[in-house]
């Protein structure tokens, strides 16, 4: 999600070094909802702000699909800034100055996690001898994570789209976990059209010849222009009509009248290839495969029983965990009836809960940019 | 009078002086909060409010209260029944959609409910309706009939003979004029609002 920046080539030939990336190994084997369990987990995370004494002020943030533990520091690959910089901050709404702020890279990623590109036992890349995990497998490696670190109870858990679902994850599996639960632009269910768009883009990658059965570290080949429709694809379901049109309309690039052929004549065009490409220089393909299959398998009802507010039933009582959702007006991907759907099954469980649909013109993609709405409900929410 | 309770309206005042200490209450239309926010911190109430109007719903999460946006004539609907002790309805009735499935729905959900209302027969509503022969525009209905939120008009003989009709009990009523309390003598003619603790029938 978000816009690529042009990447900084030169910076990158030279190793221009971010500070060393972190990580730790999880002490046991990860249990898998497919029934597998994953051996020898690496997590890679960044931290914000100290931990206090009685370890009482941490905030994990969950990133989205092709998100990355960045959160609020530079990118290494990119050298762009982080994709919540303009959250997490000192005296920003999630405030480092009062909290201990952890962003760790999914597992199934490739930004240091555990995922496809991680040598197995063998030696080898996993490539598609990775298991398929789950949303709930991606919280089971955090919370493996928490333990390693010594943090028994968070302050809070917060996320966005993915991230929001692992945040309610989180809630559902181990609702003693987290103290406050803030879920943004987010759904307890991946429905027929995310699952649609999603299959799309992993078509397009593995049609990909390059892609050669997931097989293809080390081969000085790697399926870039499958990777690039199938971010095509997404880009347009986080941005809105609306947006789109105040954004590029049907003007033209770099030209006076359409060229009667198939470069890029409109700026649109030109602007989603740029994404496309740029994207592909950041994220690998198969943890592309493995993500959207983790998000199409989301169904926390599913998991429990069928009834969501079952889901969230280690909350009846309203002790263990204040919840907060946030939706936008202009979110196709994952619109407000979503979260409401989730308000009411947290209300039929007894939950203590706050919702609101904040307006904003950029569709999905709302919850990272300017919207000042969205501070004053994080800051509020997470001080109040 | 306890901090940040003096502030508040007068019938959400008697709502504040009646309802049980470590309840459970749902405000529906719970504005900004204040209501919540004074059961909460003086009577340790586990407050939940339901509001329509987005910016109120951020200053109500600021100051740490669970509230949902939403509109209470559906969402009403997804609380269990008897989730609450009490359900409150301030100056709110009269905007509903159907206030008697709004009432039917509070006590559904709540064991007991207050429910507040511009009485439409006060006298100088009636003064002015039959002076000027348009609709009133008062001090508590500052709208034009065309613009207004209130879309079904109340007196509090109109409200006590639904209670009756709907089978609901009237356990305690409270008439004001302006700000101070009034007696309950001819009150569909001196009260300027209405407020009225409910309880089931059975």
């Amino acid at each position: 999600m978000g816009s690529e920046t042009p990447p900084d080539l030169a910076a990158r030939e030279d190793g221009a070094a971010p500070a060393a990336p972190r990580s730790l190994g999880l002490s046991r084997p990860l249990p898998l909802d497919s029934g597998q369990s994953l051996e020898r987990v690496t997590m890679a995370y960044e931290t914000y702000g100290n931990l206090s004494t009685a370890r009482d002020n941490a905030v994990l943030i969950c990133h989205a699909l092709t998100g990355d533990q960045y959160v609020a520091s530079t990118h290494p690959r990119t050298g762009k800034p982080g994709w919540w910089a303009r959250m997490v901050g000192p005296g920003l709404p999630i405030d480092t100055d009062k909290f201990h702020v952890i962003c760790a890279n999914v597992i199934g990623s490739c930004l240091g996690s555990t995922g496809p590109a991680s040598l197995a036992e063998d030696g080898e890349p996993y490539a598609m001898r990775f298991p398929v995990i789950t949303i709930r497998d991606m919280v089971r490696a955090l919370v493996g994570m928490l333990d390693e670190m010594g943090i028994e109870r968070l302050y809070s858990v917060v996320g966005g789209s993915m991230g929001g679902m692992q945040a309610l994850s989180m809630a559902a599996n181990f609702p003693g976990r987290a103290g406050r639960v803030l879920a943004i632009a987010t759904t307890s269910r991946h429905s027929a059209q995310n699952i649609a768009f999603h299959e799309l883009g992993r078509q397009a990658i593995m049609a990909d010849p390059d892609w050669q059965q997931g097989a293809y570290y080390g081969t000085g080949r790697a399926p870039g222009a499958g990777l690039s429709v199938a971010r095509m694809a997404a880009h347009i379901t986080y941005l809105s009509e609306d947006g789109l049109t105040r954004k590029f309309g049907r003007r033209l690039q770099d030209r006076d009248a359409v060229g009667f052929g198939f470069d890029a004549d409109f700026q649109v065009e030109s602007y989603l290839r740029y994404q496309g490409s740029g994207f592909t220089r950041r994220f690998d393909a198969n943890s592309y495969l493995y993500i959207t299959r983790a998000m199409d398998y989301f169904d926390l009802a599913e998991e429990h029983g069928g009834q969501l507010a079952r889901a969230f039933a280690g909350h009846r009582r309203g002790t263990e965990a204040r919840f907060c959702l946030v939706s936008f007006d202009t979110d196709w991907l994952y619109p407000t009836a979503e979260s409401r759907h989730v308000v009411h099954a947290l209300n039929a469980a007894g939950a203590p809960v706050s919702f609101v649909e904040l307006s904003a013109p950029y569709g999905h993609d709302s919850f990272l940019l300017d919207v000042p709405a969205l501070d004053r409900v994080v800051a509020g929410f997470l001080h109040g | 009078m306890v901090e940040g309770v003096e502030a508040l309206r007068p019938d959400l005042a008697v709502i504040f002086r009646s309802v049980e200490a470590g309840s459970r209450a749902l405000d529906v239309g719970c504005g900004d909060g204040a209501l919540m926010a004074a059961l909460r911190d003086h009577k340790q109430v586990d407050a939940r409010g339901i509001e329509i109007d987005g910016a109120m719903v951020e200053r109500c999460v600021a100051r740490g209260l669970s509230v949902v946006q939403g509109d209470a004539d559906r969402d009403l609907a997804c609380y269990p029944d008897g989730a609450f002790d009490y359900a409150i309805l301030s100056q709110t009735l009269q905007t509903a959609e159907r206030p008697d499935r709004m009432l039917k729905e509070l006590l559904r959900v709540g064991r007991r409910a207050f429910v507040s209302f511009p009485n439409f027969a006060y006298w100088r509503m009636r003064w002015a309706l039959v002076r000027r022969g348009r609709m009133p525009v008062t001090r508590h209905l500052p709208v034009s009939w065309y613009e207004t939120q209130n879309i079904h008009h109340v007196t509090v003989r109109d409200f006590e003979a639904l209670a009756h009709d709907l089978g609901i009990g009237i356990e305690r009523c409270w008439f004001f004029t302006g700000t101070r309390e009034c007696g309950r003598g001819a009150a569909n003619w001196r009260a300027e609002h209405a407020l009225f603790e409910l309880a089931r029938a059975d």
